[in-house]
């Protein structure tokens, strides 16, 4: 097969670029945690409110500079009472769904989550800035999919 | 000219394409004046089931049937025409096709699936929405088979030969297509119509979005690489000249065998269920994808330039002046090209892993795949319409017919471009997808996305009429070319099937051992799926029950 010596240099050019991207996103998510959201842990989707950490949803301190915040995804809403959490610390999200597939999204940030009925999406994620945050659900859910929406507030 | 049966089943398959184009189109009109607020829908229709129309018909009916148009017209011109098995296995595909769209048409119109084209489950729609989807890929097989064996019997005759370029892609995109399907016909026979029926009471939630996307990913390859077809063979002859390198058009042909299947998880980089391990293994292999690309883009410009230069263009970008602008053939196959290059780096970017968290599900993936599929493959597809429609009727396609063409394809980018650019700067800002009109309660911050030059709802809503317009000429010189235009009568009035010439005097043989591509292809969806597939099976939460939320 005969390459014309200037689609050498093309395609080598590409395939260096393509080892150099792939090396960034690599090293980036493996040695300094940027991985998008996800988890492996599963749930019955039935028993949902009898679970924890999702049987007390809400804010939970873990200790001085961790708190995890459970939230129950469901059709057209989250159950989620008074979310406030403080800027500047990790916070530990964990999501799941009683009926079908949702998103938890939060404007503005990285965290955008798939929820999937049967499993628990987690992400870590720290706040810089206080302010109200819009959560809402861009993953097409049903008739009130556009309704589905809550807010974060950071102080 | 082909024969004349060939060109009647070549005919209706593009007849059944523009009807799903025009409907398909006119429900795109629609969303945009309702996200704007501006039309209220009668409560018997929703909004999320004219989303699921237009998904549908345009993505899936559209596209599919103009491929087989588009196929079974080149097959016959390249390969001879076909023989009374042929024939009939194609009529048959072309029915059971047609069966299972007017079953999933009538599902989604009566508001029983309004599950968008990704019917992501526990979403329940009728099973009969499901057995529909199941009689159109079975039907394409049909139709697909039908084609293979003309490419057999042509294989036989030429012991030892090279089979045409056309025909190798064609082969190509269907072997593809096969394996492909495989992903979405396992989740659609074994996990959907079961539970849809009630015969099991769950259903395994992540499985069946895993086998979807398995499924999900190659399907936009089989838009693309007709498209690329038309590139490849179509074009060089369009600037009078010869294909670059036969070998090279091959080879990366079959590396879109390779790498377009093993990948599907780079569409659920932010969901649980799959390692981090997983994911990052499929974006490399995602990545890979890029190389036929970069193999495409250079035998375009290299055929470009030789074209040019055979012509007598001097300087370094000379040749540039020199090809047929005037051409509404070559014109619109070149803007569709040119939309491909945003296209295809915004999908390196939704598919860098962790980037992807910034556009998963935002109005720039709506944006994305409109300069991807909905322009380097649709006015690509429109290029072809021009010419093969007359050249299937044997009517003329005339001066102002020309004239029409390039106000069409001039709309088509004019609003594409407003449309699409709002669309992505809309999705960064953090807008969603598939959503009615919303306004979050007015939350300050969605109320910050609608506020620029050009995210605000009246350039989405101006773009999408231009489109609708662009669309209507389109409809417009379908029917004229199918039904009106004055029968051609002297030799020059005929319109031609411009299929360059291929030198395939240093075309290595292998290329076309198919038996090497798809064994190659089945070690690397092994490797990518069978430990991430059998721990959804082995570690599954209780399944999920069925939800008619809409």
């Amino acid at each position: 097969m005969h390459f014309h010596k200037y689609e050498k240099i093309w395609l080598v050019f590409g395939l260096v670029s393509l080892i150099l991207f792939l090396s960034i996103v690599g090293v980036s998510a493996f040695s300094h945690g940027h991985t998008p959201s996800g988890g492996m842990d599963t749930i019955d989707p039935k028993k949902v409110n009898e679970t924890a950490p999702f049987d007390k949803p809400g804010v939970t301190q873990l200790d001085d500079d961790t708190y995890q915040v459970a939230i129950v995804a469901l059709a057209f809403g989250y159950n989620a009472p008074e979310l406030k959490v403080p800027a500047g610390k990790e916070i530990i999200f964990k999501v799941t769904s009683t009926d079908v597939v949702h998103s938890f999204t939060i404007d503005n940030t990285k965290v955008n989550m798939m929820v999937v009925p049967g499993q628990i999406t987690t992400k870590s994620y720290t706040f810089d800035k206080p302010g109200k945050y819009l959560i809402l659900c861009n993953e097409y859910c049903g008739a009130g999919h556009h309704l589905m929406s809550t807010e974060i507030e950071v102080y | 000219m082909i024969a004349a049966q060939d060109r009647k089943l070549a005919l209706w398959n593009i007849g059944v394409a523009y009807i799903a184009f025009l409907i398909g189109t006119l429900c795109g009109l629609l969303q945009v004046f309702i996200r704007n607020d501006a039309l209220q829908l009668p409560s018997w229709l929703d909004y999320y089931q004219i989303l699921t129309a237009h998904g549908v018909l345009l993505a899936l009916i559209f596209t599919t049937y103009f491929i087989f148009g588009f196929f079974i017209t080149g097959m016959s011109k390249s390969l001879g025409s076909f023989g009374p098995k042929v024939r009939l296995y194609s009529w048959l595909g072309f029915w059971v096709t047609t069966l299972g769209t007017i079953m999933a048409t009538v599902m989604i119109v009566s508001g029983e699936a309004s599950v968008l084209y990704t019917f992501y489950a526990p979403l329940k729609a009728s099973g009969w929405y499901y057995v529909g989807l199941a009689l159109f890929v079975v039907g394409t097989w049909i139709s697909s088979f039908a084609l293979v064996g003309h490419y057999l019997v042509w294989r036989k005759k030429h012991k030892g030969q090279l089979s045409p370029l056309f025909a190798f892609m064609t082969i190509t995109t269907i072997i593809l297509w096969i394996i492909a399907c495989l992903g979405v016909v396992a989740t659609v026979l074994f996990q959907y119509i079961p539970w849809a029926f009630g015969w099991v009471d769950t259903i395994n939630v992540e499985l069946s979005r895993s086998l979807f996307w398995y499924f999900g990913h190659p399907l936009v390859y089989f838009w693309l690489l007709p498209a690329y077809m038309a590139w490849y063979v179509i074009v060089p002859k369009l600037i009078s000249t010869k294909v670059f390198s036969d070998s090279l058009a091959r080879l990366s042909f079959v590396l879109f065998i390779l790498f377009s299947i093993p990948v599907g998880f780079h569409h659920q980089l932010t969901e649980p269920g799959i390692s981090n391990f997983w994911k990052f293994l499929q974006v490399v292999l995602t990545f890979m994808v890029i190389i036929p690309s970069l193999m495409t883009a250079f035998s375009m410009f290299a055929t470009f330039e030789i074209s040019g230069r055979k012509k007598g263009a001097k300087g370094l970008f000379g040749w540039f002046t020199k090809l047929p602008w005037k051409d509404v053939r070559f014109t619109s196959i070149f803007v569709a090209m040119a939309f491909f290059i945003p296209g295809g780096a915004g999908g390196i970017i939704n598919a860098s892993f962790q980037l992807n968290e910034i556009v998963h599900n935002t109005l720039w993936i709506v944006g994305h795949f409109h300069i991807t599929v909905g322009t380097p493959v649709a006015m690509t597809f429109m290029g072809l319409t021009f010419w093969l429609i007359p050249y299937l009727t044997g009517r003329k396609f005339s001066k102002a017919m020309q004239k029409l063409g390039f106000v069409q394809i001039i709309t088509w980018t004019i609003g594409m471009l407003l449309m699409s650019t709002s669309q992505h700067i809309l999705g960064l800002l953090g807008a969603p997808r598939r959503t009615a009109y919303s306004n979050y309660n007015n939350h300050p911050s969605a109320l910050e996305w609608f506020d620029g030059i050009l995210t605000n709802h009246v350039t989405m809503a101006i773009g999408g009429s231009i489109l609708f317009l662009s669309a209507m000429i389109l409809i417009y010189i379908v029917v004229m070319s199918l039904f009106l235009s004055p029968k051609a009568v002297r030799a020059e009035d005929f319109v031609e099937f411009p299929m360059a010439e291929s030198d395939v005097q240093n075309t290595p043989k292998f290329l076309e051992n198919w038996w090497i591509w798809i064994g190659i292809a089945f070690v690397l969806i092994i490797i990518a799926y069978a430990i991430p597939l059998t721990g959804m099976i082995h570690h599954a939460p209780p399944g999920s029950e069925g939800f008619k939320t809409w």
